[in-house]
């Protein structure tokens, strides 16, 4: 089995409080996998699992290597970008300094500039602000700002924890939409959510987290039909 | 006016002084989130170092460098020994760590160098030099220059560099720079290791006047302690300007206020500081942090 990421048994810990209870799912190189899942059930958590942001037991592989007993820098030079929950923007730096601070995990530092040219065509709102510091950004802006620091990496896998919270609709389709091309271009992506339609519509494949289990998994468009799912995340 | 404008600059020479001990203070005080107490004696340490090898008979400026290089490595070592540990632990601790620090290093100090007074050489001439009516120490414009040649150095590391945004960053938002694969940890060892640099740069520059002595940097402590405080302990540019804006206010005072004169000048530090505190508590520059809990 040649999964890009392959998750086993993942357990988590804040002190002695068990977030996750044995979660199994795996992805594919090239697709777009989300996890649902209700506020708490462990959705965060599985992807700070994955940077090793926080302690657990059992066995998560990318790309066959094992991540645990690595440090989250280490992670993050194998090429798994993380654009955290709350956006983690550098306020103090500027826009340009946000973006050049997320390549500075890459080994290879060569070809910046078409880096830069790359977010700016997905983003152009960020060329015209590379001079402003990132905490002036609005919402949809610090949002779109965390997905291109996280694309500087040149990521093999992206994880994105709940790019739509708090932000406009229009503002969403607009990231979303992006998504979609960046993952066409070659970056596969671990989306967190708890906006099931949206992520539906963009993943191929989903897995349900509740109280830190995964309770189902499948295709998106299998599941988009699943009564549960439909009553309890999609609300028709 | 003569004595005025004399004053001024004299007072901005220890004004750069303050200025790089200040400057140490707010370094730790962004990579740690505490006010150390001991940059001071580790400035006095290192001053004793570059003593000693001038004694050994190593030309000025090799010795100065080499100070500096020695201070750099031993200011990341301590945080990386002894910091390190309680780096998670509440802020108290470390201060109080810090403390340890200054009494350990004043103790050294005393134990292989003993107290007594030791002259400590300018490498600038000793001749003061005249402009108009003016007399200028030539060590005081050496101090001046020095000063503003480091605090440019490290403007543009931290500006143009990619390790000095690295650590910019790291101060600023640990989380997310380990997110981008920076080594949090190190980018605050280094900032101790600068914040030890510009301590050095301190001592070897105030030590022509006060004469090296284990307690040689308590005033001067004090001073740099009222440059942050005004400046803002958020602000490295803030930290600098505090640090001259006390050095003049400090010299005129004892010059034109004839009751304080140099018995009761470092009043005019803790008086400063208080006002800080109650006018304007974040210092002109400094930006107050406001943190979720």
């Amino acid at each position: 089995m040649s999964a890009l990421l392959e998750v086993r048994d993942l357990e988590a810990f804040y002190g002695r409080t068990k977030a996750l209870h044995g979660v199994n799912f795996s992805m594919a190189a090239g697709g777009i996998t989300t996890i649902l899942g209700a506020n708490g059930a462990g959705k965060t958590t599985t992807l700070r699992a994955i940077s090793r942001m926080v302690r657990t037991a059992g066995t998560i592989r990318f790309d066959g290597q094992p991540l645990d007993g690595r440090a989250t820098e280490d992670v993050v030079q194998l090429g798994i970008a993380h654009a955290p929950e709350g956006r983690g923007t550098f306020v103090h730096l500027t826009v340009e300094e946000n973006l050049r601070v997320g390549a500075w995990g890459r080994r290879d530092r060569r070809g910046l500039t078409d880096d830069f040219e790359r977010v700016f065509r997905y983003f152009p709102m960020l060329r015209e602000r590379r001079r402003q510091p990132g905490g002036t950004l609005s919402g949809g802006e610090q949002q779109m700002l965390s997905v291109a620091r996280a694309l500087m990496l040149r990521p093999r896998l992206l994880l994105l924890d709940e790019p739509s919270l708090g932000l406009a609709p229009m503002v969403v389709r607009e990231i979303f939409r992006i998504l979609r091309t960046v993952n066409q271009e070659g970056v596969s992506i671990l989306l967190v959510e708890q906006n099931a339609a949206l992520a539906l519509d963009l993943a191929d494949h989903v897995f349900l987290l509740e109280t830190g289990r995964i309770v189902l998994e499948g295709p998106s468009e299998v599941l988009r039909k699943d009564d549960a799912i439909r009553r309890a995340y999609l609300g028709y | 006016m003569d004595i005025f404008v004399q004053q001024v600059v004299s007072g901005l020479a220890t004004g750069g002084i303050y200025a790089s001990l200040a400057l140490a203070l707010v370094m730790i005080y962004q990579a740690t989130d505490v006010v150390s107490f001991t940059q001071g004696e580790m400035a006095m340490f290192s001053t004793y170092i570059c003593w000693t090898m001038l004694n050994a008979g190593v030309p000025y400026w090799i010795a100065f460098v080499a100070t500096l290089a020695i201070s750099f490595v031993g200011g990341v070592v301590i945080e990386r020994v002894i910091i390190r540990p309680v780096e998670r632990a509440p802020i108290l601790t470390i201060v109080i760590v810090t403390l340890g620090l200054l009494v350990i290093f004043n103790s050294l100090a005393g134990w292989i160098w003993t107290y007594v007074q030791k002259p400590f050489p300018s490498p600038f001439p000793s001749q003061p030099f005249k402009i108009g009516n003016v007399v200028f120490g030539a060590h005081d414009i050496g101090a001046i220059a020095i000063t503003l040649v480091v605090l440019a150095s490290i403007y543009v590391f931290f500006r143009f560099t990619p390790l000095g945004l690295a650590m910019r960053a790291a101060a600023h938002n640990p989380v997310s720079s380990r997110l981008v694969g920076i080594r949090v940890g190190w980018m605050l060892a280094l900032g101790w290791g600068l914040a030890a640099l510009f301590g050095a740069v301190a001592g070897m520059m105030v030590a022509p006047n006060l004469t090296l002595e284990p307690n040689m940097m308590g005033g001067v402590q004090i001073y740099a302690f009222a440059a942050a405080t005004l400046g803002g302990f958020t602000s490295p540019g803030g930290a600098v300007l505090g640090g001259f804006i006390v050095g003049v206010v400090e010299n005129l005072v004892g010059t034109y206020v004839h009751f304080i004169g140099t018995e009761l000048k470092f009043t005019v530090a803790l008086v400063m500081i208080i006002v800080v505190l109650l006018v304007k508590p974040t210092g002109l520059f400094g930006t107050s942090v406001v943190k979720r809990v």
